[in-house]
């Protein structure tokens, strides 16, 4: 018993993460610790498809996988571009002051 | 026999004034006025000398026009001795103040409009006398009172006549209400409205029912001819021009009433307790109307006043189960008041629109051919015989004594009220010295000569037309038990108005003003109209006025209706102004509620059975 | 074995995970997440996820947490200060509604038998199979993320340029 794993603790451990990158996307100000939440939303989910590609012996999970990381990539590229011309435009970080587009 | 012929000729007379008759001239306009009319009444000539012996009526249907379950009413017209009556009445007299009206109207504007409505009018009022069932009669009926509300309100920039239209409509409509009423329970009771479906049936039905029907009809007829307590639209009503008054408020739409208690005698017959009310009813009006003539100052309301009370003369004929008699005296009536109204109509046209009695006089030199036809109106009103008047005011008295005497010698007094104050009128306008100021001339040929055919009529009618043998195959057998004493006893009291008349105006001119001093309260009660008009206003008119204002202007129109309409409109807004705060802009806020749609969606798929195996 | 291997890193993971999330400054929070790849890089070998674990760190590690410091440092991040209005009361019940729903439903309907991970139980994750995945049924996949990666070039360097005056 000491040698395995029950897989719904890895589940269990996705969602944990999941749930700690909602919970600073939500309660953080800074955009960059907004942006660092959601890439650990992302790595939680990247856990699960593993998991589950486990669970069914195959290797479509893992090209999911590699494919979130891609897309994670060229995210990040271009949002960390948006924020410097944020920042450019409003000298500040703070994800509150960025509501123009509030009524 | 193409009866329709009969109402649609002036139909299109209507039509045709009615949508190009502002741009036809003046001749044009009478042309297709009065031949319409003419036409209409050569027409009823024909047809009755195409029926033959008049034994049998003739019926025409038309078309279905309601059709819709146990419901079938055709458009079908009617046509026996009873409709000739009337035709001839409507189409005859009508034809005359047609002809009148050019020269009476010859100087007012709207003068095609005048005639388009007078069209209209004949239109309905043939519909109403051709009709073979109540409804028919209902279109007629609602549709004179229509074209009443028309020609009073004629001079539609004067607020009285406006008002006084008003009135009229108004107080017909009350009357309608109860013929309504009537209606619907004739349908309930013998599931027709057709004349001859509904009185074969009569025969045969309980009293009760039949005496309700009989007092619904009554309401209507009371409206519909002025009686108590549904007359004060009458006098009011002469606010129209003068053919208007003669045509509709004297020969015709008045007597439409009447007619349908005529032809509902079946009905009546077999309802006792209903023919009670009408005959006291009608005396009683002719009573009060006859007391409040005796004081009134404007020519046309003496004879506006007059009008009322001969007309409760005739219900107190239908009453007392002559009904050939109230029809003798509707036709004697036509004659002479429309002669009357005519000849005022004449005077006030001399005098360059004076009205009031007071400012005449001493015109019998001036305006000689419409003073001689007058006189002629003035003694078949009075009963003198042997002309019109006293034929058909006996047949209904000696009526009126067998079913009861009481009725009797109040008609007497009346009949005395009713030549003193006609006698009141032509003494004050003819006789004595001028007193007013305008230059009086005589009436143009168009005016006299239907004056001078009517006043014919009133001579002569009574032997002319003997309507109780003519009708008398009609009504049930009424054995008129000839009382001389009770004819020289009426023909008396006639004599003694006219008698009265003459000393308290002609010998003794400061007599009546000295009398109205002495009797100041009774005079005061009988020139203010018993005040009626006042009473009315108070307990029926102002009450309804207030309650509408407050009840249903206010508090339901504006406070409900229009509070659920902008309620709507507002909780939409507050709604909207809820769902706003959701795009606040704020990225946590936008993410805050996706994290919450999707909390819920999973609450949802645990409920709704997990997820697949 | 493998559960004391996979309890340690899964202890870990969470605590650099919190640390992401408490830590004030931006750069103390990215080094946090540098430590949850790599826990996530050695869990992923336990799965028998060999490639995915190697690209974990060469990509995700070193290259995107790269680029994150690098643009921490750009932009000379410093702690957050100000406080603003805080999502913690709507946002925190919510969460635990949300965890202790996924944690329910992954006990109760997922695996009611004892699936079990084995370091070694699955051996399809070598680079050979997912090349071979990758460039038959999964080659369109891989041709649009190479455009998208293109685009996601262009967008940045017009997005970071300096305007010209």
């Amino acid at each position: 018993m000491m040698n395995a794993v029950p897989i719904s603790w890895f589940l269990t451990l996705s969602a944990i993460l999941f749930a700690l990158g909602v919970a600073g996307f939500l309660f953080r100000r800074n955009i960059i610790t907004v942006f660092m939440s959601i890439e650990l939303m992302l790595n939680a989910v990247n856990l699960s498809f593993v998991t589950f590609s486990y669970q069914h012996k195959e290797v479509s999970g893992h090209l999911f996988t590699f494919f979130v990381m891609v897309v994670a990539a060229a995210e990040a590229a271009v949002g960390l571009a948006i924020i410097l011309t944020v920042f450019k435009g409003r000298s500040t970080l703070n994800i509150d002051d960025v509501n123009s587009m509030k009524h | 026999m193409q009866l329709w012929l009969i109402p649609i000729l002036p139909l299109a007379g209507f039509l045709i004034n009615g949508i190009f008759g502002r741009r036809f001239s003046k001749s044009l306009v009478n042309t297709v006025a009065i031949g319409s009319v003419v036409l209409s009444f050569l027409w009823v000539l024909k047809t009755i000398f195409a029926m033959g012996d008049l034994n049998t009526s003739i019926e025409e249907h038309y078309f279905t026009w309601i059709q819709s379950g146990t419901i079938d009413i055709g458009c079908d017209f009617l046509v026996d001795r009873l409709t000739i009556v009337m035709l001839l009445v409507v189409t005859g007299i009508g034809s005359l103040i047609h002809v009148y009206s050019i020269g009476y109207m010859s100087h007012e504007g709207g003068y095609y409009r005048f005639f388009a409505y007078m069209n209209l009018f004949m239109f309905f009022m043939l519909v109403l006398v051709l009709g073979a069932n109540f409804l028919l009669l209902f279109v007629g009926w609602e549709g004179v009172g229509l074209c009443s509300y028309l020609l009073i309100g004629f001079y539609f920039d004067k607020k009285f006549a406006t008002d006084a239209g008003n009135k009229a409509f108004i107080v017909n409509r009350i009357g309608d209400f109860g013929f309504s009423l009537a209606m619907f329970y004739i349908f309930k009771n013998f599931g027709s409205l057709d004349f001859d479906k509904v009185f074969h049936q009569a025969a045969s039905a309980p009293e009760w029912v039949l005496t309700t029907i009989g007092l619904l009809l009554m309401v209507g007829a009371c409206g519909k001819s002025a009686q108590i307590p549904l007359y004060v639209w009458l006098p009011d009503a002469m606010a129209g021009p003068t053919p208007v008054s003669a045509l509709i408020h004297a020969a015709t739409m008045v007597t439409a009433g009447v007619y349908m208690t005529a032809r509902s005698w079946v009905i009546f017959t077999h309802a006792p307790g209903a023919m009670d009310v009408i005959a006291i009813v009608g005396i009683l009006t002719a009573f009060l109307a006859a007391t409040i003539g005796l004081a009134q100052n404007d020519i046309k309301k003496v004879f506006a006043y007059s009008t009322v009370s001969q007309l409760g003369y005739m219900f107190v004929g239908i009453g007392s189960g002559a009904f050939s008699a109230g029809i003798y005296h509707l036709v004697t009536h036509a004659f002479f008041k429309a002669l009357l109204f005519l000849g005022a109509g004449s005077v006030i046209h001399a005098l360059s629109g004076e009205q009031d009695l007071r400012n005449m006089g001493g015109l019998r030199k001036k305006i000689p051919i419409t003073f001689w036809t007058m006189v002629c109106a003035w003694v078949a009103i009075s009963g003198v015989p042997p002309f019109s008047g006293f034929f058909s005011k006996d047949a209904i008295l000696l009526a009126a004594y067998q079913h009861s005497p009481a009725i009797y010698w109040i008609g007497v007094v009346t009949a005395g009220m009713t030549a003193f104050y006609v006698s009141r009128a032509m003494f004050m306008t003819f006789f004595g010295s001028y007193r007013g100021k305008a230059h009086p001339h005589e009436s143009p040929a168009v005016m006299w000569v239907p004056l001078a055919v009517l006043a014919a009529l009133s001579l002569a009618g009574g032997w002319l037309f003997p309507i109780p043998a003519f009708l008398k195959a009609m009504f049930p057998a009424f054995e008129e038990a000839e009382n001389h004493m009770l004819m020289y006893i009426s023909v008396l009291a006639g004599f003694g108005g006219i008698g009265l008349a003459y000393l308290m105006y002609l010998r003794k001119p400061g007599m009546a003003d000295s009398l109205a001093q002495t009797f100041k309260a009774p005079y005061q009660l009988i020139y203010n109209k018993y005040f009626v008009d006042e009473i009315y206003s108070a307990t029926v008119v102002r009450p309804l006025i207030g309650g509408s204002r407050m009840v249903l202007w206010k508090g339901v129109d504006a406070g409900l209706i229009d509070g659920i309409v902008n309620g709507v409109g507002a909780r939409c807004r507050d709604v909207g102004s809820v769902l706003r705060l959701l795009q606040s802009g704020n990225i946590r806020s936008y993410a805050t509620w996706v994290l919450f749609g999707s909390v819920a969606l999973l609450v949802a798929m645990g409920l709704l059975g997990g997820l697949p195996r | 074995m493998d559960v004391i291997l996979f309890l340690i890193f899964a202890v870990v993971a969470v605590v650099c995970a919190i640390n992401v999330v408490v830590q004030t400054h931006p750069i103390s929070s990215a080094l946090s997440l540098v430590g949850v790849m790599g826990s996530l890089a050695v869990l992923y070998l336990l799965l028998g996820a060999e490639f995915i674990a190697a690209a974990q760190v060469i990509v995700y590690a070193g290259a995107i947490m790269v680029l994150f410091v690098f643009v921490i440092m750009l932009l000379n991040a410093g702690a957050e200060t100000k406080k603003g209005r805080s999502y913690l009361i709507p946002g925190a019940p919510l969460l635990i509604v949300f965890l202790g729903l996924m944690a329910y439903y992954v006990q109760r309907y997922l695996f009611p038998e004892s699936a079990v991970v084995r370091f070694g139980g699955f051996t399809g994750g070598g680079p050979k199979d997912i090349g071979n995945a990758l460039f038959t049924t999964y080659l369109l996949p891989f041709e649009v993320t190479s455009i998208l990666i293109l685009v996601a070039i262009i967008g940045a360097v017009v997005l970071a340029r300096k305007e010209i005056e």
